[in-house]
This record gives structure tokens, sequence and C-alpha cells, in this order.
């Protein structure tokens, strides 16, 4: 019994019962890129599955050719990457080595044979099996947007998931208006459009200047970038940040792009509360302590229209956990795959490149991928690494660095609690109050996030607590615990109903079974 | 001039075409999703939340949050965000989140 494709859309080849192909990539961010067209240069059969319609993931995220964006390279640095990426996707693609399937979306990864992949010896390369739904796309689902099930074999997987971004809520952060930074990004990126005339951008992290840029650059008023972290804190990690001009280069061409716009950076301060009835109209700022609690007295409003927000990113990993594989804590406490010098995950035949190793940007990802391509060529072919590969380590471990120290850098400090009044809904999807999480963390007795939602439906919803999941451990007093979840994506039923029903391997978490939350 | 997105990196879309929400006509360019030409149009919000009724419209702008749930040609739980607006589409604000047939 396998999985088929419907007849609109789904690629041929992937009933699940044809050949394996030697490396599945999930992910066409940089990382994932690199890494399939890499892998398809040395020879290898490769298969790219994305969720997007378009290749490039978050950092080269671009408008939909029917735009017709004669400088997409306006909103981007180092676009001229991106196109060779995109040129030799093509070539390949042509020649047939590369097969990408957009508008896929992977939902969960599953080995053929359990049993024999546990072992160090040079055993038979085993097989992976990749779910995933075509959905909603024009090039992928069928015409009136239904999700067809596909099934890829492959010997070797390369997760290149990327990361979402991570959400502290506050009180009126689920108004209309009230945006991630990220999406904000991505939606300009993609679609040409801004959320609002007067967007304050704020939150913790690099990406809030790299996107008050563009909003600026796009003819956006951006009133202020409100920055939770202290800038002259880097200063502090002085030995990461002069080991990386590049990324030096890339925040001085935002600040001069701010400085041009006139956008004031507020650091040390945080948004904790946007007003508004139908949509957001003003937020107040106030200055913070060192541990992100507000400094009583310090509350202003600025006037705005939209609000972009984001506290860092969170490495996307519930593939990687459902697998089995090894995570560790990053700098800021976020859970991120534990990676050898290989990029190989602590399962056999599973590798990683990108984000879902640590936050550390497009750059790092891009070597990532490309080294874990040499990697998986070595395994499945016993050629020796190339020298570039030492190359790409040694960069590698430099950009880790300076990724390590940006975390510590935009920790959240454990104030940030304070911002809540008990009413601010914490969980977007089941509407869930402060007041709820935090009853379900005192009286109650909760410890983590996963207790918590069991007891409040806290992450229960559609979005499965990738908005609220970092807060919710944060209230509950928890590190934030690697993402787990059993399906990547909400996926038809009758698709879970057609898995092959030879049981689940040892590594993987039983059939998902959670009925979907009930209508109330 | 003042800038815009489109003007920035130089787009040159064909003519819009028209889709509508709630009965009101929107316009929408070749390649924009349902949630881009919605911002364009200034709208914010295309769905209201099921417990408290609350509206919401796309958040996280990468098909994550599922905040962006839309109703589109009758057909509940689109995300917005992803799905690109044809010519004629019909776009209905969505009350509550219907999870009928599927599994999270
Ligand atoms: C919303 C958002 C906007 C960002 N914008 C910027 C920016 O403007 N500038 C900047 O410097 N950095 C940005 N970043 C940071 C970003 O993480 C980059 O550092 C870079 O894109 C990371 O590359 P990557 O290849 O590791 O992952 P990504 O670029 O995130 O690529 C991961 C890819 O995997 C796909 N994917 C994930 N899970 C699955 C699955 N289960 N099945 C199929 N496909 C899957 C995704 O669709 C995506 O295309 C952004 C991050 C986010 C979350
Ligand atoms: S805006 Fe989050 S899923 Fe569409």
């Amino acid at each position: 019994m396998t999985t088929s494709p419907s007849e609109h859309g789904a690629p041929p080849g992937s009933t699940g019962d044809d050949p394996p192909c030697d490396l599945a990539v999930v992910g066409a961010g940089p990382a994932g890129l690199a890494a399939a067209v890499t892998a398809a240069g040395l020879g290898l059969n490769v298969m790219l599955l994305d969720a997007g319609e378009r290749p490039g993931g978050q950092y080269y995220r671009h408008p939909a050719p029917g735009l017709r964006a004669a400088r997409p390279q306006a909103l981007h640095h180092h676009w001229h990457v991106f196109a060779r990426l995109e040129r030799r996707l093509r070539a390949h693609t042509t020649t047939g080595r590369l097969r990408h399937l957009p508008g896929h979306h992977v939902w969960t990864v599953l080995p053929e044979q359990p049993a024999e992949t546990r072992q160090s010896a040079p055993a038979p390369a085993p097989v992976w099996r990749l779910h995933a739904v075509a959905d909603e796309g024009p090039g992928a689902g069928s015409e009136d947007g239904g999700e067809s099930p596909v099934t890829v074999r492959a010997h070797t997987v390369l997760l290149a998931t990327g990361a979402y971004e991570r959400q502290l809520p506050f009180p009126g952060w689920t108004l209309p208006g009230v945006v991630g930074a990220g999406g904000a990004q991505a939606m300009l990126k993609s679609g040409l459009v801004l959320p609002g005339r007067r967007t304050v951008v704020a939150g913790s992290g690099p990406l809030l200047l790299a996107v008050a840029a563009a909003l600026a650059a796009a003819g956006g008023t951006v009133p202020a970038v409100v920055e939770a972290a202290d800038y002259p804190s880097y200063a502090h990690r002085p030995a990461a940040l002069l080991r990386n001009p590049g990324k030096l280069a890339e925040g001085a061409a935002h600040g001069a792009t701010l400085l041009r716009h006139g956008v004031r950076l507020l650091t040390r301060h945080a948004v904790t509360a946007a007003h508004g009835t139908a949509r957001v109209q003003a937020v107040t700022v106030e200055r913070l302590d060192r541990d992100w609690r507000p400094l009583p007295g310090s509350a202003r409003r600025i006037p705005c229209d939209a609000l972009a927000t984001g506290h860092g990113l969170v490495p996307q990993l519930e593939l990687a956990t459902a697998l089995g594989c090894a995570t560790l804590r990053t700098a800021d406490g976020t859970p991120a795959l534990d990676l050898d010098g290989e990029q190989r995950t602590s399962v056999p035949g599973v590798w990683s490149a990108g984000e879902t190793g640590g936050i550390g940007g497009a750059e790092l990802a891009l070597a990532e991928g490309e080294l874990a391509a040499y990697s998986v060529a070595r395994a499945l072919r016993g050629t020796r690494l190339p020298p570039r590969a030492a190359v790409l380590r040694g960069r590698r471990d430099r950009l880790r660095a300076f990724g390590e120290a940006m975390a510590t850098v935009h920790r959240p400090g454990v104030g940030w609690t304070a911002w809540l009044d008990d009413a601010t809904h914490v969980c977007r999807c089941e509407e869930v109050p402060a007041g709820a999480i935090r009853e379900a963390a005192g009286e109650l007795g909760a410890r983590d996030a996963r207790t918590v939602k069991l007891l409040t439906r806290a992450g229960m919803g559609w979005c499965q607590g990738r908005m609220c999941g970092p807060a919710v451990a944060c209230l509950a007093g928890a590190e934030p615990a690697p993402d787990r979840r059993p399906l990547s994506c909400p996926v038809p039923l009758g698709h879970l109903a057609a898995l092959p029903g030879a049981g689940p391997p040892a590594q993987a978490p039983p059939p998902p079974q959670p009925p979907a939350p009930a209508d109330r | 001039m003042t800038t815009t997105p489109a003007r920035l990196v130089r787009a040159d879309p064909g003519p819009p075409y028209e889709i509508t929400f709630d009965g009101r006509p929107v316009p929408a360019l070749p390649g924009q999703s349902i949630a881009a030409a919605l911002w364009a149009a200034g709208i914010l919000a295309w769905r209201t939340t099921r417990d408290s009724g609350a509206p919401r419209g796309a958040f996280c702008g990468i098909g994550a949050c599922h905040d962006c749930l839309a109703t589109v040609n009758g057909r509940p739980n689109r995300r917005a965000c992803l799905v690109p607006a044809r010519p004629g589409d019909v776009i209905t604000t969505q009350k509550g989140t219907g999870h009928d047939d599927l599994a999270v």
C-alpha cells in the first residue's frame, strides 16, 4: 500500500515505488539550494522538495514572475549569488540530475529499514521515505487548490528546513496591522506590499535592521526601530565581530539606509503594547532594564498604522526530532541540531544545514549546504572530501561563532513577561490568555510547555505552537524544548490513512493521532 | 515621485485584475497572493476568531501561523499568504475556523 499522487500536478515518479534517489533535500533556501546543486554537480541524483512555490527560502524570497520585477536585487544583498544558484538549479534540472518539487510540504520522513540503520558499520545505505503534501499552488496542487499526497524515496536526506520567527507576546499583538517582522519582509519581497504607511519595527535581533531598511527603501515610513537588546554589548564580543567583516558590512549597509531615511534606533526599548480596535493605531514603547523589564515612568506612545515585530529566529526541527536527531542548546537557549564537522546529524543517513543547526544567516547556510553535499557524496560514493571542504569548514566555524555572539546579545531577557497582562492572548490560535498559562504554571504545577498545552490548549491550534511555543515555555519557567510535532503541517486525514501499514520505525514517534481540535 | 515597492524593483506587471472581498472589488497584480492584494487595498483583516470573534489577517507571511485563513471561492481555510490571487476570485471573511478534515 503506498500513497499515490493525484492526476493533478503531482510529479511523475513520486508514487513511492520508484527506485530511491541518492539524496533528498528538504528546503530550497540558501542551505538546501547550495546542497542540491553541489550534489547534482558531483553526479548524485537529487530531489529537492520545498514548501514554497519558488526556490530561495526566506533570504532569497523574491517577487512572483507575474510581477515582472526588473531589479529584484533592490530588496536583496548578494542577489548575484542566488542568480548563480538558480542557473545551476535550472541546468541540473534540464539534465535530469536534479528534480525540484516546489509547493511540496514534507510532513514526515520515515526510514524503510529501521533495524539496520543504526549500526555505524558500512551497512547498505538505508532508504528513507519522505511524505509530502503538494499544496495550494498553481504548479503543485490541483486546480481547486486541493492537496495531493506525494512520496519520495531516497538513500540520504538533507534537512534544510530553516527557521521561523520567535514571537514574544504583548497586549495588542493580535490586532490587525501587527505582523511578524520576517512576515512583513516576506510579504514585501514576494508580493511587493507594505503592511501600512507608518510601520514601527520592534523586537530583537539583526533581522529587524534588515526589515526596517527594506520597508524604508520601499517607500514606507519607519518611525522607529525598537530593539530590546543593547547594541553596544556587541563590543563585548570583538573577536567574532572582527573575524566577520562581511557581516559588519551588511549591518553597516542597513544602518546607512536607516540613517538616510531618518529612522530612529531605540536600543534597550520594547513595544510593550499595541493600541487600536479594528487595527493598530499606536504603540507604547518603554525603556527596559538589563533583563528586559520595563522601567516605570518611561512609557511613550508612537502613532503608527502597522507594527512589524519579532524576537529572533528559532530552528525548525520537527522533521529531525521525529527521526531522533540529537539536539543541543545554542547561546540563547534555543534548541538546534547537534551536527558534526561534515553536517551529519546523529542519525546515520541524515544530514542538515543552515538555520536548523543554529541561527547564523544566509552566508553560513550556503557554506553548510555545500559542505554537506561533499559529505553525502563521500558517504555514497566513497570519494574523498575535496580541499574546498576545509575552506568551507573554516568559513562555517567563523560564521557560527558570529551567530553565537549574536544569540548571546539578543537572548530574550527574563523580564519580558512583565509586558503581559493576564488578558493578553499568548496562544493566537486558541486564544489562551496569559492568566490561564500562569495559573497552569503556578497553582497547577505545569513545568513545561507540553503540560501547559494539555491544561490550557496553548499550542494546540493550527500553527502547532510555532507562534506561542517559546513564550509558553518561558511562562512555564522552562527552556524551550526542541520542536516536536507529529506532522510538520496540517495534513488531510486521507493522506495519513494511506501511510504504509508497516508500523512506525523505532526512532519515529507513534503514528500521529491527535484529532484536530474540535470546533466549539 | 514617491517610492513604492513596485517602483523600487522596477516591476512591470500586466494590468491588475479584479477579485472581490466580501463583495467589494479589489485589484490584484498578476503573481500576488490573496493576502498581498488585500494588503495593497488597505485590508488587513479577513477572518474572525472562533472564541472572541476578533479580527485577524496575515501575521507570519510565510504559511506558518494560519492566522490568514480566508474563504476563497467558497472553500474555507485557505492560507491567503500562500494562495495566488486569480481573476474573479471571491474572497469572504472567514468566521471561526473549520478544522474539519485536517490533522495537526
Ligand atoms: C520570515 C523570515 C524572513 C527572513 N528574512 C530575512 C531577510 O530578509 N534577511 C536575512 O538576512 N535573513 C532573513 N531571514 C533569516 C533566514 O533564516 C536566513 O538566514 C536564511 O534564509 C536561512 O537559510 P536556510 O537555507 O537555513 O533556511 P530558509 O531560507 O528558511 O529555507 C528553508 C526552506 O525550507 C522550506 N521548508 C521548511 N520546512 C519544510 C518542510 N517540512 N517541507 C518542505 N519544505 C520545507 C521552507 O519553505 C524554506 O523554503 C528570515 C527568516 C524568516 C523566518
Ligand atoms: S500569514 Fe501566517 S499562514 Fe499566512
